[in-house]
């Protein structure tokens, strides 16, 4: 087990910034097209954070020209340039998959002051 | 059993995920491979077949009986936990000796191996787990819920050898075929291949250059 544990700490990036479900980020995302690299931003409400380590993975949604897109990105992943929260939310619970069923003003999360 | 091949004994450790250089995440399998002291040779002369007989794991000495202490006094080494034969190329063989140390560093990135191991013990299972059968419906009046099906017809007035029943499930060999080699690290004796690999954790498992090895489509 332990030596299971130091595989995966030696993947772990330490540069991940906190962020909590409920805040709003953005993912700066390496993205290969054709052999020509850039980066993609994708910004929207954090709704989950799931496993531990190396296999934590977070889920972001975002509402997209009317439909609601969800993204799952493994935290520690190479491709992930940066993390950066954009604004913090407020919320009461880890998992905010009732925002899935809420549109408009209704699926607004409310802002975090002070932390 | 196709051709020469070479491998080394090794201990599966359990899974988890890495990162390539790509990005992409990839499951893999972490097994302790080695040092392994060569016991003993085989060789086309003498027993007809070559051959390296392999040791791994550390024991104590009084755990092991007196004979299996002399095989390996003959050798000049400890006694180990486990021993296996290995094939080896007579040519590759050769310049091999009798208490030298294996080591996982005889593989690389990149290459396909084969794994073979002890699958988990599973007891006595009906035929549905043990060989993947259908079962009949759960409800509205049937009485045909996971049973084993018909022995076979009239005719024959027997049931042929080899029909598919109940029985003892899983501790058997098995052999995985054509894994990635994803990492090796000579320092700590481990091995990272891509995918799952036969039996628990702690279980002895042989690596070995994957038989598949060359083929067009491997």
């Amino acid at each position: 087990m332990d030596v299971i544990r130091t595989v995966e700490t030696a993947q772990l990036r330490p540069d991940r910034v906190e962020f909590r479900p409920g805040d709003t980020v953005r993912v700066h995302l390496q993205v290969k097209e054709g052999g020509r690299q850039r980066v993609q931003v994708f910004e929207g409400t954090v709704i989950a954070r799931n496993g531990t380590g190396v296999r934590e993975t977070f889920t972001v949604r975002k509402i997209s020209q009317g439909v609601g897109v969800e993204r799952v990105f493994p935290l520690h992943a190479p491709t992930i340039e940066k993390i950066e929260v954009v604004r913090p939310g407020k919320v009461r619970r880890a998992k905010l998959y009732y925002l899935r069923k809420l549109v408009g003003k209704a699926a607004r999360v409310a802002e975090r002051h002070n932390g | 059993m196709a051709g020469p091949t070479q491998g080394l004994l090794g201990r599966k450790l359990g899974m988890t995920q890495i990162f390539t250089d790509e990005g992409e995440r990839v499951p893999v399998t972490v097994l302790e491979v080695g040092p392994c002291p060569v016991v003993q040779k085989k060789t086309v002369e003498k027993d007809g077949y070559s051959a390296l007989q392999l040791g791994f794991g550390a024991v104590k000495e009084r755990r092991v009986n007196k004979p299996l202490r002399g095989h390996f006094a003959r050798a000049n080494l400890k006694p180990l936990r486990w021993l296996r034969e290995i094939r080896w190329d007579p040519q590759e063989a050769a310049s091999i000796q009798v208490g030298e140390v294996l080591k996982v560093d005889l593989f690389r990135p990149g290459q396909r191996v084969d794994v073979i191991g002890t699958s988990r013990g599973k007891g006595f299972q009906g035929v549905i787990k043990r060989y993947g059968n259908r079962r009949g419906p759960m409800s509205h009046g049937s009485m045909y819920h996971r049973r084993v099906g018909t022995l076979g017809a009239t005719a024959p007035q027997r049931v042929f050898p080899g029909k598919k029943m109940p029985g003892r499930t899983g501790g058997r060999r098995v052999t995985v075929l054509n894994l990635e080699v994803m990492r090796v690290d000579p320092e700590t004796n481990l091995l990272l291949v891509r995918g799952a690999v036969p039996g628990p954790k702690g279980s002895l498992v042989v690596v070995r250059r994957s038989v598949k090895e060359g083929r067009k489509s491997a």
